[in-house]
């Protein structure tokens, strides 16, 4: 690869105090023109790999070689030459996007005509020029993007590195971005992606698969999913409860991986396996094995050893909720005003015991204040959220005791250990004597804590994090578990673990609420409600909703499709109507106070 | 209830002990405020320097400048020899206080007649000035009265001095005592009112709502431990009081626990007044900042409340510090009853009523 | 191509940093707020002159020598007086801290002033609780006690012993106010606390928000980064020096006779080593909340007890002394008192701005010292 313009030789890192080297032995090239994805779960040293290249670190050994010169020996010249975008962004919150755009060209030498050029063209590019005296902590997340992907574009870089730019961005964002970065990469400029998410593995010209620190795979993706071929298989027509069916095909041994899909549960068979029959599986007399073409989910399980498995253990050791097949959870009216903008506006559903009911929107629209509502933690402006028939506003105590509640940012106390967060938790519900002792002897099992538990959970990686966090929210055996973006930047295998206890603890009764903008943990649910502009504007199964954008061009759509069909429909709508009832002069008055 | 409310002071306490830097914060100040402020906080004057300027050389005066550079307040006395060298040693800081014998000093002493002593001193330390000074004039009242019981005249009267609950006017009986009720407030307001906008930062106290915990369980989990970490911290400053400065403990230790007490209710509520209109860590660092300066610097601690104008003193009595240093005061050296003890303890318990009172309302509303 | 300083670098960070502090209410607080707060409250709070010590008399004998006594207290402008009859009830008005002192006139104290045979004792009992204060009325009651002796010789046409008075006149502050040394000095503890609080916590939020990243794979160099966070908040320190002084000097009414010049070199000097401290701070613990934490402690502490703004250096034990001379804060109290009181003193200000001088130096040195271009 002489053409390469990023020659990574034999490179190690090992940083103090830790005893495993965060890269070891990494040796690469990288093409210009073309997205190369940094591809593995969370701590496998993507950062820090980035970082190198940034000459941010130092290598321990090896070289890395940028254009043939050494980022840190030749800092000075190829700072010119590399754009890099920080996991963060790296914006300034309290400048408006010129001033940051400003503060980049300034330090990076880019002025006069070529300055006011390149702020056009990157204005445009990024859609932001309607925002520029807009502050950028007001933009939204996949804004903020754009603007840390043009801040990173202005010295005109030949190397472009991106830090996760995917992560807390929902799916219409991320489209755009992937259409900007193309182009960039058609322009010739060698771009660096660097994710979890595997469905932007699979858009990327080669991936670098990397697992603690070492490289597992480089090349393109299709050459991974295509030694799956014949593996992949959906069964569909399942009559009876799919999340048994998965829960069971996952246990067989000749089965790799497995996931549902709306109705449907699509498996990945082991190597050489034969495809079963699908009565093996209890799917009802109807089911039927279909095969599927793999993906690069699909390589990367099976490229770090198969998924977790179907069993959960935490659900077997819960007892059982007992009570009626009733509504547990009501939003009757639901509205949530700052000022005059309708976070959440007149919204209605019903979730019943033992549904997992799906909240799903694009960033700002209304999913989290909806949230909060129905966990009490913000009182409606109007409309009622009644969980188990009371209103949490109002009677606290007894109705939040039948709560468990997972934040968005695994919110544990980051300075006590583990054990003291087991025992926090539990003691805050009640739990005491050898009933607290037994339960977080039961968690430590189920987790495989015991080696963690005197570490403090800042130093863990975000996947035992986020464990942690599922354990504490359930010691007390909640009937409805609320789970704001559970499992955001968290690797495909932890998803994965994640949901076989949901599917066990649904299985015991517990109702499931929870927000996401992963489209995939969109399919684990029995409902969704499709949220944007504070208003749920589609509702349904994930197979009726999948069913509503089906077209002639699309007749399969994915959850994506439908997501992103649905929202811009209704986008397009609100601004016919905007159009109709403001008349010119009448500007003043905000458009969502109008509509009726 | 009880086993909630325990679980949350166990992991208050856990957060504040169990981590090295947290730890620091709490100790390093205690011992560095124990070390340095007896022995640094003192208005007392020593080891200064006087100059004396002599026109006179005749024995009265040689009398006396020997017996100023006797004194602790002097260990250096200075001569000048001209009138513009006074006008240096004090410009340049290089004297507090000058002395001027006139030409004639001894020999109109000698006649039996009056004399007199001109002073000049630096109004840029005119408080350590006029202590000097009266060091200064007890010495020279000393002299007088020993020429008058030497049989040259009589005085007819003479004034005793009677410095109760600290003999000597030790300064370090006025700065340790004052130290337990200082250090408590930083503490205090510190645990209360950062812990709870560290919570709000990390999202954890969304999810402590979200449990069966009332806010008022939360209150009481944020109050207990401030309590505990106070009282600790205040126990290490009166023993050391007692055993390193051998201050005599002159009265009771219940009544004097039993108000820390109620002090510390009263600033819990102001911490947790903080806490609930401040959002992220900085903003209440500054608010307790902002409390603490004028609560500490209008305490009587650094000067006299009696000095403040008028309305600044009846603003003060909001200021639970005031009334709890005179509490520690009282009960340390003084040794006052119940009924004086009252008297400052009752608006402690009003302030405590209204913040607290104040504060569970602002709590109670929070989810607004 | 990329030397140490470039002025179009520099310029956009300055500028950056300008509409952070401009756009930021806590950097307006602590550079406005503050510092007008404090000096209030050390305007009018801490006033160590006591201008009438509360003192009672206990009046045993009412022959007209004790009545000439008590009308010589009554009569002195430092002393507020309440009579009581009998010793138990004064001293209990003493415990309560209803009086910081009070003087005995016993039963026969005339007889014993006819008689003349020994010295009339008069008892005199201050509350120890508040040494300061208990040595003011020891200093009061001497004084006016002296005064009656002086003017019963007067009276009675012969001297009854050789007195010997002073004439004490202070310099600078005639009337001896303690205000008119104690808010310069305050001034200084202000700009301490202000210097440090400030630049204590934006090197830490550029790690904490992840912007440094960014700088840092920039072409900006170690200089312009340090420039640029000194340059905005010395500015900044600037302005907010003047506000008190003008405050000080307008609404407090404290003279001020030196020369605005000299303020301003001898400001920025010690401004640079506030805000050097404060940066040295935030570059090494690059946590907002444990930084802001350290610079309060070790700025505000010793600017207050060690600087000898209200505790005489001179007085403290030798250890500690030679601890203050590390204190930036001790120069610039010297340094203020003198021009505010003494006008321009040569050789005080050129000593203390050689300390000065050094000590920014020092902070500014370790602070580049500490600031990397790497992650690690």
């Amino acid at each position: 690869m002489d053409n390469a313009i990023v020659c990574l030789e034999s490179v190690q890192k090992s940083f103090k105090g830790s005893s495993k080297p965060a890269l070891t032995g990494f040796s690469a090239a990288i093409l210009p023109g073309c997205v190369t994805g940094l591809v593995g779960p969370d701590g496998a040293g993507k950062t820090t790999l980035i970082r190198l290249m940034a000459g941010l670190l130092a290598p321990t050994a090896g070289s890395i070689r940028i254009q043939g010169l050494d980022p840190i020996a030749n800092a000075s010249t190829l700072r010119d030459a590399i754009g890099y975008m920080p996991q963060k962004f790296g914006l300034y919150e309290d400048l408006t996007v010129l001033e940051n755009l400003q503060l980049h060209a300034d330090l990076r030498g880019l002025l006069g005509q070529q300055r006011s050029d390149t702020f056009k063209r990157l204005l445009d590019f990024t859609d932001l020029a309607r925002f520029t005296s807009r502050f950028a902590g007001k933009l939204s997340g996949g804004m903020k993007q754009k603007l840390g992907l043009a801040c990173a574009l202005l010295g005109q870089p030949r190397l472009l590195l991106l830090d996760e730019p995917g992560v807390g961005v929902d799916p219409i964002s991320r489209r755009e971005l992937w259409k900007m970065v193309n182009s960039l990469a058609d322009q010739g400029i060698a771009v660096i992606w660097s994710t979890a998410y595997l469905d932007e593995a699979e858009l990327c010209q080669h991936v670098l698969l990397m697992n603690e620190g070492q490289l597992l795979f480089y090349g393109r993706p299709a050459e991974l999913t295509c030694r799956l071929q014949d593996r992949a298989f959906q069964i569909r027509n399942i009559s009876v409860n799919r999340r048994k069916v998965l829960a069971m095909a996952l246990c067989r041994p000749d089965v790799m991986d497995g996931v549902i899909q709306g109705r449907n549960v699509r498996l990945l068979l082991r190597p050489h396996a034969t495809p079963p029959n699908p009565s093996e599986f209890n799917a009802g007399a109807n089911a039927e094995l279909v095969p599927v073409a793999p993906r690069f989910e699909d390589a990367f399980i099976e490229a770090l050893g198969g998924g977790p498995g179907g069993y959960s253990e935490l659900a077997q050791r819960l007892q059982p909720i007992i009570g009626e097949n009733d509504t547990v959870v009501e939003a009757v009216g639901l509205t949530k005003l700052f000022g005059d903008f309708a976070a959440t506006d007149h919204v209605n559903f019903a979730v019943k015991r033992g549904e997992i009911f799906g909240l799903l929107g694009p960033n700002g629209a209304g999913k989290s204040t909806t949230f909060r509502m129905l966990c009490g933690l913000l009182k409606p402006t109007s409309g009622t959220a009644r969980v188990l028939g009371i209103d949490l506003k109002t009677n606290a105590s007894e109705a939040r005791q039948q709560l468990g509640y997972m934040a968005q940012k695994f919110s544990l106390y980051g300075n006590l250990t583990v054990k003291q967060n087991l025992m926090f938790f539990s003691g805050i519900y009640g739990l005491k004597g050898s009933q607290q002792q037994d339960m977080v002897k039961s968690m430590t099992e189920v987790f495989n804590f015991q080696a963690l538990l005197g570490r403090k959970p800042d130093t863990l990686p975000l996947g035992f994090k986020q464990r942690l966090a599922l354990a504490c929210a359930i010691m007390h055996g909640p009937a409805i578990l609320f789970l704001d973006e559970p499992t955001s930047g968290v690797d495909p295998v932890t998803r994965r673990e994640f949901w076989t206890h949901i599917n066990g603890m649904v299985e015991k009764g517990v109702t499931v609420i929870v927000t996401t903008h992963f489209m995939d943990e969109a399919e684990y649910c029995d409902r969704i409600a499709l949220v944007f502009r504070g208003k749920i504007i589609a509702a349904g199964t994930p197979d009726q909703l999948k069913a509503q954008v089906a077209s002639t061009a699309n007749p399969d759509p994915t959850m994506e499709d439908a997501f992103i069909t649905l929202v811009q429909s209704q986008s397009d709508l609100d601004v016919a109507k905007q159009n109709q009832s403001t008349p010119a002069p009448s500007k003043q008055a905000p458009a969502n106070k109008e509509t009726p | 209830m009880l086993h909630r409310i325990i679980t949350l002071v166990l992991k208050e306490l856990q957060t504040l002990l169990q981590d090295p830097q947290s730890r620091t914060i709490l100790i390093l100040p205690v011992i560095l405020q124990l070390a340095l402020f007896p022995s640094a906080a003192t208005l007392e004057v020593t080891n200064n320097t006087l100059a004396v300027f002599n026109e006179d050389n005749g024995q009265q005066s040689l009398e006396l400048i020997q017996r100023f550079s006797q004194t602790q307040a002097f260990s250096e006395v200075r001569m000048l020899y001209h009138e513009t060298d006074i006008r240096d040693a004090i410009d340049n800081q290089q004297a507090l206080l000058v002395i001027r014998f006139p030409v004639d000093f001894s020999r109109q002493l000698a006649a039996g007649r009056g004399a007199k002593i001109q002073a000049l001193l630096d109004g840029r330390r005119s408080n350590s000035g006029q202590i000097a000074f009266g060091y200064v004039q007890q010495i020279i009242q000393n002299y007088s009265e020993e020429r008058g019981n030497a049989g040259v005249l009589t005085m007819p009267s003479r004034l005793i001095f009677r410095h109760w609950f600290n003999p000597n006017l030790d300064y370090v009986r006025h700065i340790v005592p004052s130290l337990v009720a200082i250090i408590t407030t930083i503490s205090t307001l510190i645990v209360t009112s950062l812990s709870v906008a560290r919570e709000h930062e990390q999202g954890t106290f969304d999810q402590l709502l979200v449990s069966p915990l009332t806010p008022n369980m939360i209150m009481v989990g944020k109050t207990l431990p401030a309590m505990l970490v106070a009282i600790c911290q205040a126990t290490i400053i009166l023993l050391a009081g007692i055993f390193i400065y051998h201050i005599p403990f002159a009265g009771s230790f219940w009544l004097l626990y039993a108000s820390m007490v109620f002090y510390i209710l009263a600033l819990a509520g102001f911490g947790l007044l903080i806490s609930s209109i401040c959002l992220t860590q900085q903003q209440s660092f500054l608010g307790v900042f902002s409390f603490v300066m004028p609560t500490i610097l209008l305490s009587g601690f650094v000067a006299p409340i009696e000095n403040m104008p008028v309305w600044l003193q009846y603003l003060d009595w909001f200021n639970p510090l005031t009334h709890f240093i005179v509490i520690v005061k009282g009960v340390f050296l003084k040794n006052i009853g119940l009924a004086l003890l009252l008297q400052n303890l009752w608006p402690l318990m009003a302030i405590a009523v209204v913040t607290l009172g104040a504060s569970a309302w602002l709590f109670n509303r929070q989810l607004d | 191509m990329n030397r140490t300083l470039c002025f179009r670098r520099l310029r956009a960070l300055c500028h950056k940093e300008t509409l952070q502090i401009i756009r930021d209410p806590s950097s307006n607080i602590i550079a406005f707020v503050l510092p007008v707060l404090l000096l209030f409250i050390f305007g009018y709070g801490i006033n160590l002159d006591s201008s009438a010590v509360r003192i009672g008399v206990v009046l045993e004998d009412t022959s007209p020598e004790a009545r000439h006594l008590t009308d010589n207290l009554y009569g002195s402008p430092y002393l507020a007086v309440t009579t009581g009859l009998t010793r138990s009830a004064m001293e209990e008005a003493l415990i309560a801290g209803q009086v910081s002192g009070f003087i005995v006139i016993p039963v026969d104290y005339g007889a014993t002033l006819k008689r003349a045979s020994k010295p009339a004792e008069l008892l005199v009992v201050t509350d120890g609780s508040a040494p300061n204060t208990a040595s003011f009325v020891q200093n009061y009651l001497r004084g006016a006690w002296n005064e009656g002796l002086i003017q019963r010789t007067d009276e009675q046409g012969k001297p009854a012993m050789p007195n010997i008075t002073f004439e004490s006149r202070f310099w600078f502050n005639a009337s001896a106010e303690s205000r008119n040394y104690l808010i310069p000095g305050s001034i200084t503890i202000i700009m301490t606390v202000i210097g440090t609080l400030l630049t204590s916590l934006v090197v830490a939020r550029e790690w904490e928000r992840g912007t440094m990243e960014a700088l840092l794979a920039s072409p900006v160099t170690r200089t312009e980064l340090l420039l640029s966070k000194l340059l905005p908040y010395y500015v900044l320190g600037i302005i907010s020096l003047f506000l008190c002084v003008a405050i000080a000097v307008f609404i407090l009414n404290i003279p001020f006779r030196g020369s605005l010049l000299v303020l301003w070199g001898i400001g920025s000097l010690f401004l640079a080593s506030c805000l050097g401290m404060g940066l040295l701070l935030s570059t090494s613990l690059r946590n907002q909340f444990n930084a802001a934490q350290a610079a309060l402690n070790a700025a505000f502490l010793p600017a207050l007890m060690l600087s000898g703004f209200v505790y005489e250096i001179r007085s403290m034990p030798a250890a500690v002394q030679a601890f203050t001379y590390l204190v930036p804060a001790r120069y610039f109290v010297t340094a203020m008192q003198t021009i505010f009181q003494a006008g321009n003193v040569w050789p005080v200000l050129l000593n203390s701005s050689l300390f000065l001088l050094m000590s920014s130096v020092f902070f500014i040195g370790m602070t580049a010292l500490k600031t990397r271009r790497g992650l690690e």
